[in-house]
């Protein structure tokens, strides 16, 4: 092949390229995660690639307290994400089909959680915490998590809600479902993929805070509160058997998800 | 089944938003198994008459009675009534059969199988039963939204604007075979629409709606033929308005005078007073007159109305040409004549006679906007 012609192909593929280049600077740290879970480290710190082990991932409990705060950072985001899946939607709904007073100013403070710095709203938190006397620990960290996903869902489920047409709620109507037939079985599954869409951005955004978390947990430790811990100690590489485990558990969502949708387009 | 059992009657029905009046008090009565049209331009009380019937809308006053039951105060599930709407508003999470279907599972009826098949096969849908509503092309998701419809056997059926959204050629055979639909069920259509063609075509009966009021009520040739006022007039077709002024009345004719031209009408086809003296709008569509090179004008039997003309424009569309002429009644009048023999003389600029038969000669009220409906037709069509 002489240059030009190899200088062709790289013009005519420069799209490709340049999406193989981003998709690699996306993955690159999950790889990098992945292959350090099989690493035996000589110290307590997991940086330098030393030789191939199982070890972690066949006793991922093996440090003291780290399934523990992984437990409970899975409890808090399930706990946060329905709370805030719930309410956010019924706040989504509200916004969208009803015309009330200050509709215009709910609707911008709706938005001040995600524009906020996470560190002041942190802070400020912890001041209304302590001026209650409210203990911190699970409940003070399940408030704060709702509170900050509550946002992401109003969004998500406010543009779904958006573009749903009135008629097809009137057509339900008109064919005798009464207001709650039509709601479980026109509103409801229509409105489905952003309900879903907010539940999953909740259930990820609890998972891995920290800021929020750390400043109102009292006592209390959860998954990133104790990576963060043990990374100034030395990282275990069971916390990258847990992070690799999770990408897992995610790539297998995303699978499982475009497969459903295939099928229900194919049954046709 | 000639009762008035299934009559859909509206009395004294009407609707206002704030300060705005959608629909003026109104008398409507729609015999049970007729094909009726409500018809008008976009926003004058159409849709929100036939919402008020559906239970969509709540009259601000008046009552809608189905037979003998009042069923203004019920909500929309409890009518024996069902909607195609405009656009369909088929459920996009739904398959055909789910759609067909949903009705009947509201109401509790477990074996839905053989009625949904029985109706995809009417609507001629039987193959599509488990594509999703944006698998299917327009044509077809209109019959699905009209099975979904029929399957509940409604007392009466209520479509808006169902064609709206399909070409002109679909339209037309969509036409016919909710027609064929119609007549094969037997249950009252109420159709809205924007088409006066769709509704002459369709409807049995046709009510012309303007400015929130049924202008005129009829068959589609007693409308055409007989309208009773310059809106229904221009809007169902054309027609040629002449502004005349009343001369005699002799016997069951009005002698008319316009410019210098005498024309006779018969005072039965007049829906003005008409006095010696008065003014009267004389009407004439645009198919019933012959035209007629000025240097033939005495080869014109006696007895017919005439006025003279010079052609303006002539439009050859296949059938028939259509000669826009100016004269001294009315600048801009109207002619269709059909190709059967062309006489080669009439192109622009040629001195014309136009001529007609007095007995297809209409009167109206001179007290009106003789341009109304004209505008709204020209809006329809350039929507």
């Amino acid at each position: 092949m002489s240059l030009g012609s190899f200088g062709r192909s790289i013009r005519r593929n420069l799209v490709v390229i340049a999406g193989l280049l981003t998709l690699a600077y996306l993955l690159l740290p999950n790889i990098v995660v992945t292959v350090f879970s099989f690493n035996d480290p000589k110290g307590r710190f997991n940086y330098e690639w030393q030789k191939f082990s199982t070890d972690a991932w066949t006793d991922p409990c093996g440090v003291a307290d780290l399934c523990g705060s992984l437990a409970l950072s899975l409890q808090i985001a399930a706990w946060a994400t329905l709370g805030a899946t719930v309410l956010g939607t019924m706040i989504a709904f509200a916004l969208v089909r009803y015309r009330f007073r200050a509709r215009g100013a709910v609707n911008s403070l709706i938005f001040m959680p995600m524009a906020m710095p996470e560190v002041v709203m942190a802070a400020s938190l912890l001041t209304l915490f302590l001026n209650m006397g409210t203990p911190l620990g699970f409940w003070t960290i399940l408030i704060a998590h709702i509170m900050f996903c509550l946002s992401f869902v109003v969004t998500a489920v406010k543009a779904r809600v958006m573009s749903m047409d009135p008629r097809l709620e009137q057509a339900a109507q008109d064919l005798y479902a009464g207001p709650f037939q039509t709601f479980i079985r026109v509103t409801l599954p229509i409105a489905a993929p952003g309900i879903a869409a907010g539940a999953l951005l909740a259930f990820a955004l609890s998972f891995d805070d920290f800021i929020i978390t750390n400043f109102n947990a009292g006592s209390t430790v959860t998954f990133p509160m104790f990576v963060w811990g043990s990374a100034q100690r030395g990282t275990p590489v069971q916390i990258n058997v847990i992070g690799t485990a999770m990408f897992l558990v995610a790539v297998l969502c995303v699978l499982a998800g475009m497969m459903v949708g295939r099928r229900s387009r194919q049954k046709a | 089944m000639t009762d008035t059992n299934g009559d859909v009657r509206l009395s004294g029905i009407s609707k206002t938003y704030g300060s705005f009046t959608a629909v003026h008090p109104l008398d409507l009565t729609v015999p049970q198994g007729s094909f009726f049209a409500l018809l008008g331009a976009s926003g004058c009380g159409k849709t929100t008459t036939l919402r008020m019937i559906a239970g969509l809308e709540e009259p601000t006053t008046g009552t809608v009675a189905l037979g003998d039951q009042d069923v203004t105060a019920l909500p929309p599930y409890k009518r024996p009534v069902n909607t195609v709407f405009q656009s369909y508003a088929l459920f996009p999470h739904l398959d055909v059969f789910e759609n067909v279907a949903f009705g009947l599972r509201r109401r509790g009826i477990k074996s839905v199988k053989k009625q949904v098949e029985e109706m995809l096969e009417l609507v001629q849908l039987g193959e599509q039963v488990r594509k999703k509503p944006h698998q299917l092309s327009g044509g077809q998701q209109q019959r699905v939204a009209v099975a979904r419809a029929l399957i509940n056997h409604p007392k009466v059926l209520l479509l808006d604007e169902p064609l709206g959204a399909l070409d002109l050629k679909l339209r037309r055979q969509m036409q016919l075979e909710l027609k064929r639909i119609q007549t094969e069920v037997g249950i009252t259509f109420i159709h809205v629409t924007h088409d006066q063609e769709e509704a002459m075509t369709m409807a049995d009966t046709v009510a012309v709606m303007n400015a929130g009021r049924v202008e005129q009520l009829g068959s589609p040739a007693e409308l055409y033929e007989n309208p009773q006022s310059t809106f229904v007039a221009n809007f169902l077709g054309t027609s040629n308005l002449i502004e005349a002024e009343v001369d005699a009345k002799s016997g069951d004719e009005i002698i008319v005078k316009a410019a210098d031209s005498k024309l006779v009408l018969p005072a039965a086809r007049c829906s003005a007073p008409a006095s010696a003296g008065g003014k009267v709008l004389v009407g004439i569509r645009p198919e019933k007159i012959s035209l007629t090179h000025a240097d033939d004008a005495g080869s014109i039997p006696e007895g017919r109305n005439r006025i003279t003309g010079t052609i303006a424009d002539a439009s050859f569309i296949g059938v028939s040409t259509q000669y826009v002429i100016d004269s001294p009644v009315c600048d801009e009048f109207a002619v269709y004549v059909q190709n059967i023999e062309r006489d080669g003389r009439l192109v622009p600029g040629a001195e014309v006679v136009l001529h007609w038969s007095p007995a297809h000669t209409f009167g109206l009220d001179a007290n009106q906007d003789i341009d109304a409906g004209v505008e709204s037709v020209e809006e329809e069509a350039a929507a």
